[in-house]
């Protein structure tokens, strides 16, 4: 299995955060965060591996 | 009737009555660039180094006060390098590497820029701007001394100007009453608040962004303070929404506040109100003298042209890009040097006047490229929704512990020169070489025996060779260019290899006279570089 990546692996990192940021442009605080939930889940899906899922869930709460 | 709008550092050019005030008739001058700030003079160095008579006229009588654009890159010191006047700059400012990021008062990150050997410039220098217009001025001096036909008028102030088909007509205010000039070209290089743009009634669009920074240049008693460039997001000390320090030459500290839009300026600018700001960042222990404050609120514009018949814009008077990332007297140069070469060749009529518009063209790209830039920083730093602010904040806590979200945090983006991709000057890339000196691209930098590649090319057309044959002189539609041959047997670090030839064998570049790759090709062939030729100077 691959380990979870946490090192620069986005190419053009700057246009990335622009199109996150414009895909939220517009929208309430609520169609945000269902936005992101969805988000979420088609990456989480992309990524499929569950060891990583996991891995992925603790850096994000700050325990990984 | 002739009042300051700012106070000088340095007073460099007083009012001298010129005998054109006396003329019977307007005297004609072939070029006048209205403003002597860093880009108007800059302009009279390209063109003056040319032999091209240019006269700039300046409101005032020397160089202002206040340290403003302190952050030089590379590409503007290489441009101030061909003029003559780069090695003095690299000398009296300061090179920091190491940067640190705070969130909230605790450090997120450090980070260390490894600048890339192997240039004779390094990234970017921080200096007080009236140094860099010193040192320029020194160099016009210099050059006047030589016999070069520049001059500049102090106290000389446009108040109206006519455009014609073939020439301008400018009415000039001095302490000895109004005169009129005539001009074959006019360059407005008059700032961001352009008389001359309001003059003609142009537009200047864009984005005001609501907020105002306060600048205290502090200058430290102790001298034991890190050279480094510290940015807080979001400091809790009360001094500031977001915090910047760095330094500049003579132990002098630039301290940016970000402190909202709706503030008093009046109270806020009390050294009692900055000295308060100041105190909670540094802590009391720190002591400094206050050398000098200002607070200023910007926007990211630009006109829909750099270039309206005889008259072009240049530097701030054709765009405004906020101060994140450097991209102001840094893009302003790049403007002198795409339209120096261009004008001159068209005076001397070596090019059709076409050409003149490709500074438009080529120049808007790199104006739009800085504004994204410079916008994409802003929105980093000043958050304009919950969302954003969430998701900014979402990558500063994780770039804590996680190096891939460093890349994200975004307190403005090293100013970078824009390659021309596209542009109708250009060649077709013909060589399977980097990337990086892709036609349209400013020429890399290369160590070669004791010097720099860069300081042999220049001013005129090269054709630079590597481990390739080519004539020595090539003359195509009345333009010389003349062969520079390198060899990878002499490239001991490998930088010439790596910047110019990739994994091919030889290569064979044409060179603009600002040191852009106008085409590139594995080996020389006669028909193809006359073409990429005539293309370069808008023949074809």
């Amino acid at each position: 299995m691959t380990d979870l990546v946490l090192t620069p692996n986005i190419e053009s990192a700057d246009d990335f955060y622009a199109e996150l940021l414009a895909a939220h442009e517009g929208l309430s605080k609520d169609e945000s965060d269902a936005f992101n939930a969805r988000l979420v889940l088609v990456l989480a899906n992309h990524v499929g591996d569950r060891d990583v899922l996991s891995d992925a869930l603790k850096a994000a709460s700050g325990k990984g | 009737m002739f009042d300051d709008r700012y106070t000088l550092a340095y007073k460099r050019y007083p009012y001298k009555k010129s005998a054109d005030q006396d003329a019977a008739a307007p005297v004609r001058h072939p070029v006048v660039v209205m403003g002597g700030g860093p880009i108007g003079v800059a302009t009279a160095l390209d063109l003056g180094r040319q032999g091209i008579p240019t006269l700039v006229l300046d409101d005032h009588e020397g160089v202002g006060m206040g340290s403003r654009a302190i952050c030089f890159a590379k590409r503007c010191l290489e441009i101030a390098g061909r003029y003559g006047c780069g090695k003095p700059m690299v000398d009296k400012g300061v090179v920091w590497n190491l940067g640190k990021v705070f969130h909230k008062d605790d450090q997120v990150f450090e980070f260390n820029l490894l600048p890339e050997e192997g240039h004779e410039y390094p990234a970017f220098i921080n200096m007080q701007q009236p140094y860099y217009e010193s040192f320029q001025l020194d160099r016009f001096e210099e050059l006047q001394k030589d016999g070069a036909p520049i001059e500049i008028r102090g106290k000389n102030r446009v108040d109206s100007v006519e455009v014609h088909d073939d020439h301008v007509t400018l009415q000039i205010m001095t302490p000895d009453g109004p005169y009129t000039l005539e001009a074959d070209w006019l360059i407005g290089c008059d700032g961001a608040s352009s008389p001359l743009r309001t003059m003609l009634d142009l537009d200047f669009t864009g984005k005001v962004f609501q907020d105002s920074f306060l600048i205290a240049d502090i200058k430290m008693k102790n001298d034991d303070f890190p050279t480094e460039r510290w940015f807080w997001f979001e400091p809790t000390h009360g001094s500031g929404a977001s915090t910047l320090l760095h330094k500049q030459p003579d132990d002098v500290w630039r301290v940016d506040f970000q402190i909202g839009w709706d503030v008093d300026r009046k109270e806020e600018m009390k050294e009692e109100n900055i000295r308060r700001r100041l105190d909670a960042f540094l802590g009391e222990a720190v002591e400094y003298d206050m050398v000098w404050s200002s607070i200023y609120t910007f926007q990211c514009k630009r006109m829909d042209n750099f270039r309206h018949g005889r008259v072009f814009f240049a530097g701030d008077a054709a765009h405004q890009v906020s101060p994140f990332g450097a991209r102001g007297a840094n893009s302003g140069m790049q403007d002198v040097d795409n339209l120096g070469w261009k004008l001159g060749m068209v005076m001397r009529g070596e090019a059709p006047e076409s050409l003149l518009d490709t500074y438009n063209m080529e120049r808007i790209h790199g104006a739009d490229e800085n504004i994204l830039n410079s916008t994409r920083s802003t929105d980093f730093i000043t958050p304009k929704s919950e969302m954003s602010r969430i998701l900014r904040d979402a990558v500063l806590d994780l770039s804590e512990k996680h190096e891939f979200a460093r890349p994200l945090v975004n307190s403005g983006r090293l100013s970078v020169p824009c390659t021309y991709d596209g542009s109708p000057l250009n060649s077709a890339d013909a060589l399977d070489g980097p990337a990086r000196s892709r036609p349209g691209s400013v020429c890399p930098d290369v160590p070669m025996g004791d010097g720099y590649l860069l300081s042999e090319l220049g001013d005129t057309f090269t054709l630079l060779t590597i481990d390739a044959d080519a004539p020595d002189e090539i003359e195509e539609s009345g333009v010389k260019v003349t062969r520079l041959a390198l060899s990878t047997k002499d490239d001991k670090t490998g930088a010439l290899k790596e910047r110019y030839l990739g994994d091919t064998e030889s290569a064979v570049y044409l060179i603009r006279p600002d040191q852009h790759v106008a085409a590139r090709r594995p080996n020389f062939d006669d028909n193809l570089i006359r073409a990429a030729i005539r293309r370069a100077i808008g023949k074809e």
